[in-house]
């Protein structure tokens, strides 16, 4: 018997995503963004939520999908994982659902055009939607990212 | 009556009186003659001795008095201080300190002093023995032939680390034959087998004393290998004349056992706001105590004022800090709205607000430093101490112990500082011979010190000794294996020097216990990196040597210049600037493809931030005039190009967190009084 787990659903294009409701700290209006010079390209600037200094990502930028102007449905999700505080910028974020740990199911090859290994799984909610369920530590993998750059560079 | 909530505060003031005995000790040392002195000493020993026996801690108390005694006579110009007195004062300062830490740690302060109680009576009584006489004072030998081997942190922590590295860590124990003739001889064979197979950490007695066959029979020491126990001793036992030989592997368990055993001889006490245990009901409870008290200490209370410390989490204290650069953005918002509103009354409330908040400021920033004085109290007393056993004249001059540095960091730089200074005093300055032979002063000098640069703050051990040659370092390392003879030959002197912090190297020539052998400044380099700083040697061959740590304030305000470049802001550290000033054009030349500006008669690089930080609205070179701030670090300069000047300002550093990677240039952020984020430009990025 799985348990059941709350998932915070959010949009990047047409896809929707799932994030465990216990990674994320917060959700905020997109504000202004610092920019930081010298860094990978999807890493956006640094943003000041209450005093404390964090860094948001672009997650379409990560992903590799087109980046798109920011909307007032534009939001950053503040995630904390392995002591990391980072932020996610998204297109959207509306919704929590319960999800049951069984309805997950290993992820297909390619999702979307996003790597298998940012993935945990893809759950199916009713009838014709799909929820992405990322992996979070894959997802701010440093390591993987330096190849990742000195392939391209 | 419950002495338990008097025991915090007792312990705080032993501590306190212990410090300044040390401190008045080596003043009058220094300076024999001057009364005064013995009369603070008399003081501070007496009102020790009060306290103690209030609490009814008697070993502390009997070993006071006996001190009180002698520095009666003393007082009284029946006695003439001489070394054997200091000797024999310091010793029993060393055991009160060792027995007010175990009351710290919940013991009850007893210690077997019966020799150095008796080498006090001895003194009272007027049997000075002949200070170079072969039997120095049979007191004394009795109180070091109890003295069982002990280590210090660092040699603890090496041996600790090479059993972690699946070494073997023996502890030693060598009986030589009673009618051996030539027992140095033997010994000397003893430790250039053990050389042979690996590394002498420790031995007792000290290494110099066995040479001049200052021992006994026998002697032990802690030993790093690869061999196993039974070897080692049936290959010590084929020296010949050796009596017996007894080798114990040691595991975490049994070091730290030996370790805990030896630590009530330990030096080094922690310093006094260390040690504070939690808040005491202070004020009230310091009555009762003394009235009881007072026939016999009431009138000599002297000395420091109790320090009253309470223990803060230091993450309660970043809840503060960040709760309260909050309020710092929420209050700058506030004067803008007032300047908007044109209401006297709230203008008034605003900036009295202002006020306040500035003040609160200084309070929550000043609450998580500490002067680095907390950690190099205790220096002096070493320093005078090493230079003693190693028959050197060593003079520590300690300069901005008022400095502030983080909490974190000052808990974790006493080790690697103690390393540096008996490395300094050890290797760096010569024996008396050799400074006079090379016409020096006889007194060398340790110069120690602390200061603020930039966000950093520097301590440095410089020495006046014999400097170090890189030729002998490269031999050395490729002895070592370290480096390769070709790759040696590219090294250049300043490259040479510093592989003196790489892991296995040790340039000591000869074994001297001071240093321990082959505990190398790796250890110490490690240490300062784990603290995010960084540590370099300076050396001049027959001048000296300059240890540089480098260490950051980890959370801080510095006075920053805020500039803006396109429509981006960034700080830089005010330290760091020289000046600022406007160029024209026509004053920037182009040598060798870099722009440069002369400044005071000598041409310096002049930077362009914009397009070194990428910047998209903006480009200093298209400007007829530009403004620039001319940056230093150490004796180089160089001007960095900015659009304009906003102005100077307060910044709290804030770091960027772990997932961005280290980014050239940048050293972290701040928060500016809009709410936005501003980065901080490092100036040392730009100066190589």
């Amino acid at each position: 018997m799985a348990e059941d787990i709350k998932v915070i659903v959010f949009k990047l294009g047409s896809e929707e995503y799932g994030i465990e409701v216990d990674k994320v700290q917060t959700i905020e209006r997109m504000m202004p963004i610092t920019r930081v010079p010298k860094t990978y390209s999807f890493i956006k600037g640094v943003i000041n939520l209450r005093g404390v200094v964090i860094p948001v990502i672009d997650l379409r930028g990560r992903f590799g999908i087109q980046e798109a102007e920011h909307t007032d449905q534009t939001r950053v999700i503040i995630v904390n994982v392995n002591e990391m505080e980072v932020g996610f910028i998204v297109d959207s974020a509306n919704d929590v659902i319960d999800l049951n740990r069984d309805s997950i199911d290993t992820p297909p090859e390619v999702v979307g055009g996003i790597k298998a290994k940012y993935l945990d799984g893809v759950a199916k909610i009713g009838e014709d939607r799909l929820l992405i369920m990322l992996n979070l530590s894959e997802v701010l993998n440093k390591s993987e990212i330096v190849q990742l750059e000195s392939l391209e560079g | 009556m419950d002495m338990n909530q008097y025991l915090s505060m007792f312990i705080d003031e032993s501590n306190d009186h212990l410090q300044s005995l040390n401190e008045s000790m080596m003043g009058l040392e220094a300076n024999p003659e001057d009364i005064s002195i013995v009369q603070v000493i008399f003081r501070s020993a007496h009102t020790l001795k009060g306290m103690a026996a209030t609490m009814g801690f008697e070993d502390l108390a009997s070993l006071t008095h006996q001190m009180e005694n002698v520095l009666d006579l003393v007082r009284n110009n029946k006695l003439r201080m001489q070394d054997f007195i200091f000797d024999t004062l310091f010793k029993s300062l060393d055991a009160l300190e060792s027995m007010v830490q175990d009351i710290t740690a919940g013991g009850e302060g007893k210690a077997d002093v019966t020799a150095i109680v008796a080498a006090l009576q001895a003194i009272v009584r007027g049997e000075i023995p002949a200070a170079d006489g072969a039997a120095a004072a049979p007191a004394a030998a009795e109180a070091s032939a109890e003295l069982q081997i002990t280590l210090d942190e660092f040699q603890y922590s090496v041996l600790e680390q090479s059993l972690q590295e699946g070494h073997q860590v023996l502890y030693i124990d060598v009986a030589i034959r009673k009618d051996c003739q030539l027992k140095a001889v033997r010994a000397y064979m003893v430790f250039d087998l053990l050389e042979r197979s690996g590394e002498v950490v420790k031995s007792f007695p000290s290494v110099q004393d066995i040479e001049q066959e200052k021992f006994d029979h026998g002697f032990s020491l802690y030993y790093i290998t690869q061999k196993g126990a039974d070897e080692m001793k049936s290959m010590i036992m084929n020296v010949s004349e050796i009596d017996s030989v007894t080798a114990i592997a040691l595991d975490q368990e049994s070091l730290a056992q030996m370790a805990l055993e030896a630590a009530a001889t330990v030096e080094a006490p922690a310093p006094v706001q260390e040690t504070a245990a939690a808040p005491a009901p202070v004020s009230q409870a310091a009555l009762p105590a003394r009235d009881e008290n007072a026939a016999k200490a009431a009138p000599s209370r002297t000395g420091a004022a109790p320090s009253r410390t309470i223990r803060v989490d230091i993450e309660r204290l970043d809840v503060l800090m960040n709760l309260f650069s909050e309020l710092l953005i929420d209050r700058v918002r506030l004067e803008q709205l007032a300047s908007e509103v044109q209401n006297s009354d709230l203008t008034e409330t605003v900036e009295h607000m202002g006020r306040v908040s500035g003040d609160l400021q200084n309070i929550v920033m000043k609450l998580r430093m500490v002067p680095v004085d907390t950690v190099f109290n205790r220096f002096p007393r070493m320093v005078r101490d090493l230079a003693k056993s190693l028959d050197k004249k060593i003079d520590l001059i300690v300069t901005g112990a008022e400095t502030e540095l983080d909490r974190t960091v000052i808990d974790e730089i006493g080790d690697p500082l103690v390393h540096l200074l008996r490395n300094a005093v050890d290797h760096g300055v010569e024996s008396i011979q050799d400074r006079t032979a090379s016409g020096k002063a006889e007194t060398g000098t340790v110069n120690l010190r602390a200061f603020h640069s930039g966000n950093h703050v520097f301590i440095e051990i410089e020495d006046d000794g014999a400097g170090i040659k890189p030729q002998k370092i490269l031999q050395s390392a490729i002895k070592k294996g370290i480096i390769t003879q070709e790759q040696a030959a590219g090294y250049s002197d300043d490259e040479a020097i510093q592989l003196l912090f790489a892991p296995g190297f040790s340039t000591a020539e000869v074994i001297s216990d001071v240093s321990g052998r082959g505990v190398g400044l790796d250890v110490v380099k490690s240490k300062i990196t784990s603290l995010g700083g960084n540590v370099v040697v300076y050396s001049t061959p027959g001048k000296g040597t300059n240890f540089s740590v480098q260490l950051p304030l980890t959370l801080s305000i510095i006075a920053a210049m805020l500039v803006k470049i396109g429509s981006e802001k960034y700080a830089i550290p005010l330290s760091s600037i020289v000046e600022t000033a406007i160029i024209k054009k026509t004053q920037i030349r182009t040598i060798h493809g870099t722009r440069m500006i002369e400044f005071r008669n000598s041409h310096i690089p002049l930077l362009s931030l914009s397009k070194f930080y990428a910047i998209p609205d903006f480009d200093d070179t298209t400007e007829e005039e530009t403004e620039i701030l001319v940056v230093r670090k150490g004796e180089r300069m160089a001007a960095l190009a900015v659009q304009d000047f906003i102005g100077q300002n307060e910044i709290v550093i804030k770091n960027l967190g772990k997932y961005l990677p280290e980014i050239q240039g940048i050293s972290g952020a701040t928060i500016l009084g809009d709410g936005q984020v501003a980065l901080i430009i490092d100036p040392n990025a730009f100066i190589k």
